[in-house]
């Protein structure tokens, strides 16, 4: 089995139309695949898409729907809205410090890859920032799925060994008072950063707050809007 | 494995590349890939961690100049592979095998948000001992499997400090092989700056990791 997967690992960058030389050993299975398999990945998805459905492993409409779910039902509009509710309720954000999952199910934001939440706090003193070094873990029902810059080998490798140096890039300058924390996810647990109350925003509702919360401010690689801003 | 994907500390991979008001997908056949690998994983043929390591697989030249969701295919076919839900055959002639039988039912639409509240939880209700205590001091050890780990190479033979119990976790090491789950308690574990990369950094600043009880020993 470790073979048939290898083999075709081995042969998936060439199929894909990557410029990739093929291993020696596989040259010629590698010329046979390119011939088989359509080069263009719109073409190739389509015919896995068509196998599986005549295979009865998928069904359309379940992947229609969950099209829709990826870019409509899940993204940084939930992460803000808990934001903005641990900003205007004090009980509310002592309960999402301590657990997480409870205070995330309490305004519906539960699902796939947000079973097992931790939120961190930043504040004048700590500045959260969070990465997945091994591979792309993000929360998805708060923060929808990650954007590509999060997911590159340039925010990848160097977030865990220059924070300072990418958080500067990325338009945050600390302090050398700041202490910096890294979570690098590289278990089951997604991380959200609480971003740090913007002044002049006392009074404001909790819709009007939420609004100041960008994606960045919950991944800590930015912070939240002053109020009048715009992301 | 000590594989490109883990990154972690590496350097010249160039700036970081923000891209304003980014879509969720840049193509639609990315959003296909996505879903197929969500309607997929819902037959629990396979697991996250075997997902990770089917991707992990691809060979270090093209991980690195593959797109992300190319290696999501190429993970997802691999994955179907292993667990004989496809043969090499259809991959490549798109259609079914002559004489297979149907598998059904699939994820329906009506499903999918049943599907989607419940999530796939990594927690499991055993009694594993901890190993280790909040506020213990810690060494990771320095180990190199040529198999699937998540202890990333920057962080091995390093000592830290338990911040958190997690609780019982499936540990991947041993159930991306399908060798079973052995859950075992999770910490969070933090690393001085310094420990990590030496004492140009920071010694302010630190780097937490979720370490399971297999990749610790007393420090």
């Amino acid at each position: 089995m470790q073979t048939t997967r290898r083999d075709f690992l081995a042969t998936a960058g060439a199929a894909a139309g990557v410029a990739a030389a093929p291993s020696t050993a596989h040259a010629d299975e590698a010329d046979h695949d390119r011939q088989a398999v359509p080069s263009d990945p719109t073409l190739r998805v389509k015919a896995l898409e068509s196998l599986l459905v005549e295979k009865g492993l998928v069904d359309r409409a379940a992947l229609d729907a969950l099209v829709d779910l990826f870019e409509h039902k899940i993204g940084p509009r939930n992460g803000a809205r808990v934001v903005a509710r641990a900003w205007a309720d004090p009980d509310y954000k002592r309960r999402l410090l301590a657990d997480a999952n409870g205070a995330i199910a309490e305004l519906g934001y539960t699902g796939q890859q947000g079973e097992h939440m931790v939120v961190v706090e930043n504040t004048p003193g700590v500045h959260n920032v969070v990465v997945c070094t091994l591979c792309s873990c993000y929360p998805w029902p708060t923060l929808g799925l990650p954007p590509v810059w999060y997911k590159s080998a340039a925010y990848r490798s160097r977030a865990v060994i220059d924070p300072r140096g990418v958080l500067k890039e990325l338009g945050v300058e600390l302090s050398e008072d700041v202490e910096v924390r890294v979570w690098d996810s590289t278990a089951e647990i997604r991380y959200l950063v609480l971003p740090e109350r913007p002044a002049g925003t006392e009074g404001m509702t909790e819709d009007a707050l939420a609004a100041l919360v960008t994606r960045d401010s919950m991944i800590g690689t930015g912070h939240a809007l002053a109020p009048g801003a715009r992301a | 494995m000590n594989g490109v994907h883990d990154v972690g500390g590496m350097q010249d991979f160039g700036p970081i590349r923000p891209e304003p008001n980014e879509p969720v997908f840049h193509a639609t056949w990315e959003g296909r890939v996505m879903a197929m690998n969500m309607a997929v994983a819902a037959w629990r043929k396979f697991a996250t961690d075997n997902r990770r390591y089917a991707r992990e697989l691809i060979p270090p030249a093209q991980q690195l100049v593959m797109s992300y969701y190319e290696k999501w295919y190429a993970g997802l076919v691999a994955n179907m592979l292993d667990a004989k839900m496809v043969t090499r055959d259809e991959i490549e002639s798109g259609k079914p095998a002559p004489g297979t039988p149907r598998l059904t039912p699939p994820l329906s639409a009506a499903g999918v948000p049943a599907f989607w509240e419940k999530g796939a939880p990594k927690t499991r209700d055993v009694d594993a001992k901890a190993r280790f205590r909040v506020g213990q001091r810690v060494r990771t050890l320095n180990i190199n499997p040529p198999t699937h780990t998540r202890l990333p190479r920057y962080a091995r033979d390093k000592a830290g400090i338990v911040e958190r119990d997690h609780g019982v976790y499936v540990f991947p090491d041993t159930n991306a092989l399908s060798l079973g789950e052995k859950p075992q308690h999770l910490y969070s574990v933090r690393f001085g700056a310094r420990e990590l990369w030496g004492d140009a950094a920071s010694a302010r600043d630190s780097v937490f990791l979720d370490l399971w009880d297999d990749y610790l020993e007393p420090a």
